[in-house]
């Protein structure tokens, strides 16, 4: 590490970035990192979900700068009010500012998906690679559940979930998680598929490595450009299902500025004071558009061949 | 001779593939079939913590409580039970629904033709305009239309369809009173045209009471188009995808080289291939309508399965909602084992 530092001053970092004979594995790791990123650099359309999505991260984490209220506290002296300097997006109908709990649900949207990544990818990459490292019955076994959850009918199914389960986030991102998965494993097999007889792969066999060790250390990391690929064009309908959740009343529940329930109670006033329940339905769809920019332009960079220009 | 022979056995082979392709979707469709309801058995009949009192409510004299327990079947072993329950969907038999005290395959009866007709006008809609739609912006690549159509199509991604429901009421029948409010028709028409087919248009048709069809087109025309839309966003992105892979192909070049009209190697030899490819879209478009009612009937407070399934939920009525689950599940996977086998006949390659 050290000589790698001393090795960077001396050619500067660029040089380092785009040496053609990398000297250690990390400079080949920040090589392959750097290329990626001027291919994506070069793609308007991906720059353009990355700006959206880093603007949400951003919101979240400086939600407390960024507001006047926690967003929760009623202040009924103020309801209904159109937009204005002070409340940019107006009030709500117990008088809170729309702007501060818009700012506030950009947390539990991140919460949402970031839940709902955490259970989905490794439940994912564990069954795809094992079936498609192990083959034979293990494979047909694995594959024909993936297929079952495959054709499942999503939203009813998580419907049904969170009827059993009660309202509320966690149970709403598990039943999201549960219709989610199986694609990944899907995509996962078939990339192990693909390299399973690769000649990396019987060396490390050769060598005595075990089947966990060899499917940790170097089939995983094959598949997880196409899983972050597909996960980030995920993301859109993961967003879309909670809110609908939300605004059916089985998601996040009132007073959490969840985006969908926000809609759902703002329902009522949209006769006379539309922007209540209009400004968060905008919310949703900039970050959704968001992640579905970034997937595209993220598949165009990792994944060429999947692309559909 | 020989050949003819040869062309027999030809045909037996082909025949053979097409009945294992067959077989294993209808394998596939089973264990889908046997999943789903696993799965909804557990969460009707494992998961509650009483679901005695899931079924009949917690206000319950002990004697109903007892009689159920047994009618229910729950002394007996957890495999008997879930049999039983296989047994008695197979007779169609949901049990029996707390709120509307019928049987829910009754109520599915009266509810699910009207979700039929929204899903189906709106899935017309996507098909017979996002077809030419995306053909056209596929061989127009990078013209006004090839924008529209990937424009739209990621604004069909990302925008909740409550919202734009409920934007659509908003503009459309709040503001410029353009088309009927929420409902299939309004109230006052409501209960006179006698129930034959469920679906209002073909009812009140039939019966000639046409200030009732004109009032039930009015009220179907915003959440049709509202959902034809979504439809025509994906079908059309996915038709503009799979032509613009047919036109790079070689053939397209051999048809043009043989002297072939543009509009014959476009629809003639280029679409035909894409219209197999087509069928998985379409039908994968329609079950996901059918699934999405959930969202878009609320808005709408359309008296279609998906709101029949959300107040359910909201009144504990676990017998209505577990048999909205299936039915609704059921038939969103057999339109996907539909569209699949359909791709199988269809496609020349599973077929010579």
């Amino acid at each position: 590490m050290i000589s790698d530092i001393k090795y960077l001053s001396y050619i500067g970092l660029k040089a380092w970035l785009l040496s053609s004979s990398p000297k250690s594995p990390a400079q080949a790791r920040c090589q392959r990192v750097y290329l990626a990123w001027v291919s994506f650099r070069a793609n308007p359309i991906g720059m353009v979900g990355l700006v959206i999505v880093v603007v949400l991260v951003l919101m979240a984490v400086f939600a407390p700068v960024l507001t006047n209220s926690d967003g929760l506290e009623p202040n009924l002296g103020n309801r209904l009010q159109p937009s204005s300097w002070q409340h940019w997006f107006g009030t709500d109908q117990l008088g809170r500012d729309i702007y501060d709990r818009i700012v506030w649900g950009s947390r539990i949207t991140l919460y949402i998906v970031g839940l709902v990544s955490i259970i989905v990818v490794p439940i994912g990459l564990a069954i795809g690679t094992v079936a498609g490292y192990l083959g034979g019955w293990v494979d047909n076994v694995l594959m024909r559940i993936t297929d079952i959850f495959l054709a499942f009918p999503r939203l009813i199914l998580a419907l049904a979930l969170v009827a059993a389960l009660g309202s509320g986030i966690e149970n709403a991102v598990l039943a999201i998680a549960l219709t989610t998965w199986s694609p990944y494993a899907r995509i996962a097999r078939a990339e192990v598929l693909s390299i399973r007889r690769a000649e990396f792969i019987l060396a490390a066999q050769a060598q005595g490595a075990s089947s966990i060790r060899i499917l940790l250390r170097h089939i995983v990391p094959m598949c997880l450009a196409s899983i972050i690929v597909r996960l980030t064009l995920d993301m859109a309908g993961i967003i879309l299902t909670a809110a609908g959740l939300g605004f059916l009343g089985l998601g996040a529940q009132p007073p959490l500025p969840e985006w969908g329930a926000m809609i759902s109670t703002g329902r009522q006033f949209l006769l006379d004071q539309w922007w209540v329940p209009t400004v968060p339905g905008v919310a949703i769809f900039i970050v959704s558009l968001g992640f579905c920019l970034l997937g595209d332009g993220l598949r165009d960079t990792l994944d060429p061949k999947a692309s559909d220009r | 001779m020989v050949s003819t022979k040869s062309i027999a056995s030809q045909n037996f082979a082909a025949l053979s593939r097409k009945l294992r392709a067959f077989s294993s979707v209808v394998v596939t469709l089973l264990l889908t079939f046997i999943g789903l309801t696993a799965i909804t058995f557990t969460i009707g009949r494992v998961m509650p913590a009483d679901p005695v009192l899931a079924v009949i409510g917690d206000r319950a004299p002990q004697a109903a409580y007892e009689r159920v327990f047994k009618e229910m079947g729950l002394d007996k072993p957890i495999y008997e039970q879930y049999f039983r329950y296989l047994g008695e969907l197979s007779r169609g038999d949901l049990g029996t629904s707390i709120m509307t005290s019928q049987p829910v395959s009754e109520d599915i009866k009266r509810f699910f033709p009207a979700t039929l007709e929204l899903s189906t006008i709106a899935t017309l809609i996507g098909v017979l305009l996002g077809i030419p739609m995306g053909v056209l912006a596929a061989v127009n690549q990078g013209h006004l239309l090839d924008h529209f159509v990937r424009i739209f199509g990621l604004i069909g991604y990302s925008v909740p369809v409550f919202w734009l429901g409920m934007v659509g009421l908003l503009v459309f029948y709040g503001k410029l009173d353009w088309v009927a409010g929420p409902g299939r028709i309004d109230v006052y028409y409501d209960g006179i045209v006698k129930t034959v087919t469920g679906f209002i248009l073909i009812d009140s048709a039939l019966a000639k009471e046409w200030d009732i069809f004109h009032n039930a087109v009015s009220h179907l025309l915003l959440p049709s188009v509202i959902l034809g839309s979504f439809a025509l966003a994906y079908i059309a992105r996915m038709t503009r995808s799979f032509m613009l892979d047919q036109m790079k192909e070689e053939y397209i070049l051999t048809a043009r080289v043989k002297g072939a009209s543009e509009v014959s190697v476009i629809w003639r030899h280029a679409f035909r291939n894409v219209l197999v490819q087509l069928i998985t879209i379409v039908g994968l478009t329609y079950a996901s309508l059918l699934e999405g009612s959930v969202l878009t009937e609320t808005v709408f407070s359309w008296p279609g399965i998906g709101q029949y399934i959300t107040t359910s939920l909201f009144n504990a009525d676990m017998n209505a909602v577990l048999g909205g689950t299936v039915v609704v599940g059921t038939c969103f996977v057999a339109v996907n084992m539909i569209s699949d086998l359909l791709y199988k006949i269809v496609d020349p390659r599973a077929r010579s």
